[in-house]
């Protein structure tokens, strides 16, 4: 089932999810990319309802290009997060709603500070040190209760990271096989193997 | 021949010129005079007030007002302050645009409005006078003083034509060419507030029609970063706080003791 991972540390933000494009009880797909790079120091996990999380997610990453065209600088994450979010809320009170979850991960370089934000389809956001979307949520939570930590270095970052899926990949019935992982600190966004 | 051209905003006279706008332009350099000067830690704006006299009823700016302490000088936001030279009525519908454009931008992303997106959503404004059929264009030039996380401190004219600019130090409304070619001798980069005001200051006092500075005659606003919160502040000086400034720097009406004794 679908999974998705974020985890601030010391100037650097790790985005994690699963890459499988399930429909009913069949996997389509193993390969799909599920973290979009919306902006040079901005990254957004979706998950939800299929075809609403790609419509959705362009529309978004469109809007937020298009500002940086205009403005000549992209918005700030924390800027960007809330405008995300009211798009979802207004999106809600709409005649078709998009069922979308977000996990928004962006390092202000005005602040020099990482920021991850947790948005849901009812257009809750709120600015957290670590956050999960999916039924890996209930096994991930906890165990970044335990050992998240907001200074550690990327390495022992990832090192969290594995432990979660790790877990995951333990208990859950269903298990997603395959995640990507992406990293935005000062230096932009990459994506890392496991 | 000319009043061909002059009744319409939006037709060009043979020799490619738009008259209305530059009529408008040319009712705003005879408007009070409007200063700023960007320091390396603030703005400085100062105003000269046009409307004075003894029965004038100024017991409302004496509190420094709503965002304003008077004519010419307003918060537009918490991060901006704008200097207006011209209609005054004009300015009044812009500034209360201005205010709006804030307040959405605060809305919608949840942090200050840039100061040079501010004066674009204005400008905007302005240059759809200069284009779409009869309409006057605004007779107004802003100063918009402002911090923002981007470029920091910044100071932007805007004109009734819709143009806008950065600058170190400039002067919009009467004599601005004398204020102009003051503050190009005595502007230095890097200057501090404290400078900045004095720089103002002086460059008022020259300028100004009138020969003594004085609270009735001018406004004063100041926009830095407070050391505690990192956030923009924006200062509007009230009457008594300008007369104690003007003490301070010995630009304060030389007759002052003279008028208490008679």
């Amino acid at each position: 089932m679908e999974t998705s991972f974020a985890i601030t540390g010391k100037g650097y933000i790790i985005v994690a999810a699963d890459t499988t494009a399930a429909r009913s009880i069949v996997k389509m797909k193993t390969d799909e990319d599920k973290i979009k790079t919306l902006s040079p120091h901005l990254l957004m996990a979706y998950s939800g309802e299929p075809g609403d999380t790609i419509q959705f997610a362009e529309y978004i990453e469109r809007n937020i290009r298009l500002y940086q065209i205009r403005n000549n600088y992209p918005l700030r994450p924390p800027a960007a997060a809330s405008w995300i979010r009211r798009s979802l809320a207004e999106s809600l009170r709409s005649r078709k709603p998009y069922a979308v979850n977000l996990l928004l991960g962006g390092y202000d370089t005005t602040t020099y500070t990482p920021h991850l934000y947790w948005v849901d389809y009812l257009g809750t956001m709120t600015e957290v040190p670590f956050g999960a979307h999916g039924y890996g949520s209930y096994f991930a939570l906890s165990l970044l209760d335990r050992y998240h930590d907001p200074e550690a270095s990327l390495e022992e970052g990832i090192v969290t990271l594995k432990r979660c899926i790790d877990e995951v990949a333990k208990r859950l019935v269903v298990t997603p096989g395959k995640y990507k992982v992406k990293v935005v600190d000062k230096d932009g966004i990459r994506e890392i193997e496991l | 021949m000319s009043r061909r051209y002059d009744s319409r905003t939006t037709i060009f006279s043979p020799e490619g010129r738009l008259y209305q706008i530059e009529y408008a332009m040319e009712a705003i350099s005879h408007a009070g005079t409007v200063l700023g000067v960007l320091a390396k830690d603030g703005v400085v704006l100062a105003a000269e007030k046009k409307v004075t006299g003894k029965l004038l009823d100024l017991s409302g700016a004496k509190e420094g007002g709503y965002g304003g302490s008077g004519e010419k000088i307003y918060l537009l936001n918490s991060n901006v302050i704008g200097g207006v030279a011209g209609l005054t009525a004009d300015a009044n519908s812009l500034i209360n645009y201005a205010r709006s454009a804030a307040q959405q931008h605060l809305l919608q992303y949840n942090e200050d409005i840039h100061v040079e997106l501010l004066a674009q959503r204005l400008c905007d404004l302005k240059q759809g006078y200069t284009q779409y059929g009869g309409l006057r264009p605004f007779g107004v030039s802003i100063l918009y003083a402002g911090y923002d996380s981007h470029y920091k401190f910044q100071l932007y004219h805007s004109d009734p034509s819709g143009n806008y600019s950065g600058w170190k130090a400039t002067c919009i409304g009467a004599n601005n060419g004398t204020a102009q070619s003051l503050l190009k001798q005595e502007y230095k980069d890097d200057i501090d507030v404290k400078t900045a005001i004095s720089l103002v200051l002086k460059t008022m006092s020259k300028t100004m029609d009138s020969t003594t500075l004085g609270s009735e005659k001018l406004e004063f606003a100041v926009l830095t970063v407070d050391p505690e919160t990192k956030q923009p502040k924006a200062k509007i000086y009230r009457p008594d706080e300008i007369d104690k400034l003007l003490e301070s720097e010995g630009l304060a009406k030389k007759d002052d003791d003279a008028m208490k004794t008679s």
